[in-house]
């Protein structure tokens, strides 16, 4: 009987009814000197560009939690649709619910047009989704795919903004994969040549920034077929033990063996019957 | 269904906390139904985007009402605000959900999905509302 809302039908969506009362826990904690949990990012390397018959996305494979890596493995090119991906940087979970809800809507649309679906479609609705919560959503997402107007490459911030580019990078290692980028990008390269490329300029942002790591990922997307190659480059496999501190059997030489014979005897046996209706 | 006059029509519109008080219909605050007031928890929302999520269907309506008696003059707004009525009066009992098919299918949201169908959906939420106070608000007696 608190407030108003409790006189209208209760509607969906997200409440904001602890905000306040978080506020002051988050306040009481700090006046103690601890910090409240994080939430996981993904402080990522993700990039694509655009080649002669496509686009190739790529994207580094590790989630952290503070100064911890939560996940040596994850994977942030998500699918949207069969022609079209988008990596992923920013609050894991924040860019996984996007592209799923986005995924879900543009197959409703296309179902809806009869026509398959355009990468500035998913763009645009993207685009409105973030603006209308004001960055509160952190996910910064590089939106790559082919339609029937050819292949197109977009970069998306966490606040609404997009960018329609030959070549993005995104995420806290950014700088580095573009580095690479704008050494060596030519316009209509050859497949082979732009997935080196790709992959050159994530090893460049995992090897360099703290937020990104272990393998590379790639998908390569054509007019007709899509190659998601996971993991495209393991560059960073765990090493193997070249020692082992076990002894062989033998080592130890054995003077004598006693063998004394445990004489156990029942003394009860009770059944207790587990309810498992 | 309108029973009371110009006070039902109010209610709605989505009021901005802060301001309008929270008088009940004598003017006073109201306690028992509306809970403990503060100046400070009216004044400022508890979270940025809580006023603008609260209102954004109505001023997603408003601008597009707007935009298309730019485009195309009056009458197309008019007629859609009318089927939006007469849609928005099929519905169940005031605590009991409704569909709101025909609703949905002016809005076009019956093929989108958003947040509102993920999070907090309420035909999964654990309490009902309370029937005679929801049916009380709904006729402008309360």
């Amino acid at each position: 009987m608190a407030t108003v809302s409790v006189c209208q039908y209760h509607r969906g969506g997200f409440s904001f009814e602890n905000c306040k009362r978080n506020a002051l826990l988050e306040a009481d904690i700090n006046k103690l000197g601890l910090s409240s949990p994080a939430a996981r990012k993904t402080g990522t390397t993700i990039c694509g560009l655009v080649y002669k018959d496509g686009v190739v996305l790529g994207a580094d494979t590790r989630a952290t939690e503070g100064m911890v890596v939560a996940d040596k493995n994850c994977s942030k090119i998500h699918y949207i649709s069969p022609n079209v991906y988008c990596c992923g940087a920013g609050t894991a979970a924040d860019t996984e619910m996007t592209t799923q809800i986005i995924s879900s809507n543009l197959e409703l649309h296309s179902l809806s047009t009869g026509r398959p679906p355009r990468v500035a479609t998913a763009n645009r609705m993207l685009k409105q989704m973030l603006f209308r919560y004001q960055g509160y959503i952190g996910a910064a997402l590089v939106l790559g795919g082919v339609d029937c107007n050819g292949p197109h490459l977009y970069s998306i911030y966490p606040h609404g903004s997009t960018d329609k580019l030959p070549y993005v990078t995104m995420g806290s290692g950014s700088l580095a994969a573009m580095a690479v980028f704008e050494d060596r990008y030519r316009p209509n390269m050859e497949e082979e040549e732009a997935k080196r490329l790709v992959r050159d300029a994530i090893a460049a942002g995992i090897f360099n920034d703290l937020g990104s790591g272990s393998n590379i990922d790639l998908c390569v997307i054509t007019k007709g077929k899509v190659d998601y190659l996971r993991p495209h480059d393991m560059a960073n496999k765990k090493g193997v033990r070249t020692g082992n501190y076990r002894y062989k059997h033998g080592t130890t030489g054995v003077l004598t063996k006693t063998v004394t014979p445990l004489n156990l005897e029942v003394v009860e046996e009770s059944v207790q019957t587990m309810d498992t209706s | 269904m309108n029973t009371r006059g110009l006070r039902s029509q109010l209610k709605d519109s989505v009021p901005v906390t802060g301001l309008c008080p929270q008088a009940g219909p004598y003017g006073v605050q109201d306690s028992l139904r509306r809970g403990f007031s503060s100046v400070k928890n009216e004044l400022l929302p508890s979270h940025p985007l809580e006023l603008s999520e609260k209102n954004f269907q109505l001023n997603q309506d408003k601008m597009n009402f707007n935009t298309l008696r730019n485009i195309q003059g009056l009458h197309a707004p008019l007629k859609l605000q009318m089927e939006y009525r007469a849609a928005r009066q099929i519905q169940r009992l005031p605590f009991l959900p409704s569909s709101n098919l025909a609703l949905d299918t002016l809005r076009g949201s019956d093929d989108t999905i958003g947040f509102e169908d993920i999070l907090n959906d309420p035909i999964q939420s654990e309490m009902m509302g309370d029937p005679h106070i929801m049916t009380e608000y709904k006729l402008g007696i309360l």
